[in-house]
């Protein structure tokens, strides 16, 4: 028999400020522009100074999310490591793009492309945990993460790893981001983020951040939750999602009477939200729901930040105000169910259970 | 020994040609894909060669004859092809693909679009749709939609240039876990100025033509390709009575864990990859019959692997090649591109010459294979080691 996966330790950066835990059961910060820069952990305390400054920002999120979950799940070394990233870092793609255009291919170091190749947040883990295991990068949009998970899951259930650690990041790029407001991912109209999710306009706001998560088979000291199934696929209509989430609990041996709360990546486009509104007009009519996206900004990677929300969530037995969406819990949350897609492409589903 | 996951089918477009007869036809006659760079504005042109193909974008959307809706990219056109041609040959371009598991691999995607509007985009209204292909999933995304995937597994590996060894590689595990029945694993780069310029900065470009495991070799040629392998459940062959072409047996990852871009010196993850999957094949050293090495022809590279084929065969390394002198390295495609060389080896029962051969390295007594040798083959392993330290070892299996 396939052996459990359990959560065992987690970090995030966000717009939040999700680095110190305390802070989710807080206020919200709240936002009025459209695109959201995570709220820096004292990077100085995480990264030895001189290191700090050659990092990109996407490295020293994701080092400072793989330290914090580490350090709760009192591991000191992982069998592998497999990260997840929508748009790489971008920053210093950018920059070595401005570099080539703007100078005509002269005068190039080497420095911003070497950062800028998808997989470098992955090896600079690998070197600083002196992990000489199995080290993947999946680059595939907002199934990025959900990949990860994937294969973090399966190394484990077959036994390849006993400890893996996963995540997820992406930052925001100024050129990239100016991008997504002329194609219109980014709503034209400024909503503030308070009423993001009742607007029904075209495009999401952004954001940026790490999740990281240390996955085994045996739990740990601060064990949050047991990562029951996840399953990621290409494209569906809205129509079809309830079958999708459907299939997905029975495979698991679950209907939908045995989900206590669901947490949605609604992002408030009105083009693109059809599939949760479907599930809330449908299937999770009566459940607890929530909602991050609000919270912190889309990106590729935010699926990460379901996931450490929805293992709070069961950990803590009690969802925090600022991410309840409707129904509150009438009593105790075992099982939670996270769907998320990004317009209408690369969907996800994941299970989580209280341990 | 495990008999390992069915290949049942096989596609690739790369310098040496369009499809899989058009690749061995160049490979048995010895003839490269390396020229000058014709299809990019760059300085760079009158100074390093390339690994191009021939066909433009136009062409390639013509043998696709109806590509999907896009905006496509040189890189999606170039994967959408190869895809299809493995689908054609596994006799699966007629049956329903919405269940149909894709995991492919890239380095830079769509960068060729990128340059090309990166401030375009600002100013004018033309090209904004493309602005979706910054993210490299797109390429991915857009392959998908053109074969008709739907609620298939579809992801996108990046590690490098050993991304299209390790889609390889995830596929065989997820159908050995049961997880899926057919998949298209395999990867896709085409030629940019990013890349070109990136690979520069690092000094690591040939000034002329590669020359793998020669004492004189000064750097690689870039190319671009795409290929995939269809992979097969057991149950998947049976019930629909396909024919595999070989299996993919044994597969390991590995990292080095010590430098960003340079492999260490005595090869220890690739050491660590080609153990691990003769360990997943159940097979021992003396069981391989000829290695596709990496090979790219960098100075630090070659020692490397060389190392480490020492430290894994002892005296007795299998004959060895490297193609990169054919296709260029070929970076997130490499592995698949390779996967495939591999597979016609076996079928050809013959080990393709490595080309530009000068003279054997000083630190080793290894010598490749220069000339088209015929000789048994039941056992290939094929090496891809990356940035990040990224190590892989796939080893296929006659079929």
């Amino acid at each position: 028999m396939a052996k459990p996966v359990y959560i065992n330790g987690m970090g995030t950066v966000t717009a939040q400020g999700t680095h110190d835990p305390e802070r989710l059961f807080g206020g919200p910060v709240l936002y009025d522009a459209d695109a959201w820069h995570a709220i820096a952990p004292d990077y100085s305390k995480i990264i030895p100074g001189s290191e700090a400054r050659r990092l990109s920002t996407g490295m020293k999120m994701s080092i400072a999310a793989t330290k914090a979950a580490m350090e709760q799940a009192g591991v000191e070394r992982v069998d592998a490591v497999i990260t997840g990233t929508g748009m790489g870092c971008i920053r210093d793609s950018e920059k070595f793009l401005r570099a080539i255009l703007d100078n005509d291919e002269q005068f190039l170091t080497p420095t911003p492309f070497i950062q800028s190749t998808h997989n470098s947040v992955a090896g600079h883990l690998a070197r600083m945990l002196a992990c000489t295991g199995y080290n993947f990068t999946y680059v595939h949009g907002s199934n990025s993460f959900a990949s990860s998970v994937i294969d973090g899951r399966m190394q484990l259930r077959n036994g390849d790893a006993e400890v893996v650690l996963i995540g997820g990041v992406d930052e925001l790029g100024d050129h990239s981001t100016e991008l997504h407001r002329r194609n219109g991912h980014i709503k034209g109209k400024s909503v503030p983020s308070a009423g993001l999710l009742v607007s029904t306009t075209s495009g999401a706001l952004f954001g940026e951040g790490a999740g990281f998560f240390v996955l085994g088979t045996v739990k740990g000291p601060a064990t949050h939750a047991e990562l029951l199934a996840v399953k990621a696929w290409h494209k569906t209509g809205a129509e079809g999602i309830e079958q999708h989430v459907l299939d997905f609990l029975r495979e698991n041996g679950l209907s939908p009477g045995d989900v206590d709360a669901v947490v949605l990546g609604r992002n408030g486009d009105g083009d693109h939200d059809g599939y949760y509104n479907k599930l809330d007009q449908g299937l999770f009519k009566q459940h607890t729901q929530l909602a991050y996206k609000h919270r912190t900004g889309e990106f590729h990677t935010v699926p990460t930040f379901a996931m450490y929300l929805a293992a709070r969530v069961l950990e803590r037995g009690a969802v925090p105000p600022a991410y309840l969406l409707k129904n509150p819990p009438s009593g105790t949350i075992r099982t939670i169910l996270q769907y998320d897609q990004y317009r209408s492409v690369d969907h996800n589903l994941t299970l989580l259970r209280k341990c | 020994m495990t008999k390992g996951v069915a290949v049942t089918g096989m596609g690739i477009i790369s310098a040496i040609g369009a499809d899989v007869p058009g690749n061995l036809a160049a490979l048995r006659e010895g003839r490269s894909g390396i020229g000058p760079i014709t299809r990019l504005p760059t300085h760079l042109a009158g100074t390093v060669q390339v690994g191009g193909i021939a066909l433009s974008d136009e062409d390639l959307a013509d043998l696709l004859g109806h590509p999907s809706e896009g905006p496509h990219t040189r890189t999606s056109l170039l994967g959408s092809v190869a895809a299809e041609e493995a689908l054609r040959q596994a006799g699966l371009m007629s049956v329903d693909r919405q269940n149909l598991g894709l995991i492919t691999a890239t380095t830079v995607g769509g960068m060729d679009v990128t340059e090309k509007y990166f401030y375009e985009y600002l100013t004018s209204d033309e090209h904004l749709a493309s602005i979706d292909t910054l993210h490299a999933g797109h390429t991915g995304q857009m392959i998908a939609d053109h074969l008709g995937i739907a609620n298939g597994f579809v992801t996108t590996i990046s590690t490098a240039c050993s991304s299209a060894s390790n889609a390889i590689m995830l596929g065989a595990r997820m159908i050995k876990a049961g997880m899926m029945d057919r998949v298209l694993v395999g990867g896709v780069d085409c030629l940019s100025k990013f890349t070109l310029n990136g690979f520069n900065t690092l000094m690591i470009l040939s000034a002329s033509r590669n020359r793998p495991f020669s004492e004189d070799r000064d750097g690689l040629n870039l190319g671009e390709a795409a290929a995939y392998l269809v992979l097969e459940s057991d149950a998947s062959v049976k019930a629909r009575n396909a024919t595999p072409i070989a299996y993919v047996a044994g597969y390991s990852n590995a990292n080095d864990a010590h430098h960003q871009t340079a492999s260490s010196e005595n090869g220890d993850g690739a050491t660590a990859a080609m153990l691990g999957a003769l360990r997943t094949a159940g097979l021992s050293p003396s069981d391989i019959d000829h290695i596709n090495a990496h090979g790219t022809a960098t100075p630090n590279n070659d020692l490397s692997e060389g190392r480490a084929f020492k430290r894994v065969f002892g005296e007795r390394v299998p004959p060895f090649t490297s193609t990169k002198p054919y296709t260029g390295h070929t970076l997130a495609a490499a592995g698949a591109v390779e996967a495939v060389f591999s597979i016609l080896a076996m079928q050809q029962q013959v080990v393709f010459p490595t080309l530009n051969f000068t003279g054997g390295m000083s630190e080793f007594d290894l010598r490749p294979i220069t000339k088209l040798t015929d000789m048994p083959l039941t056992s290939v392993l094929s090496n891809s080691l990356g940035f990040g330290g990224n190590c892989s070892s796939l080893i296929l299996v006659k079929a």
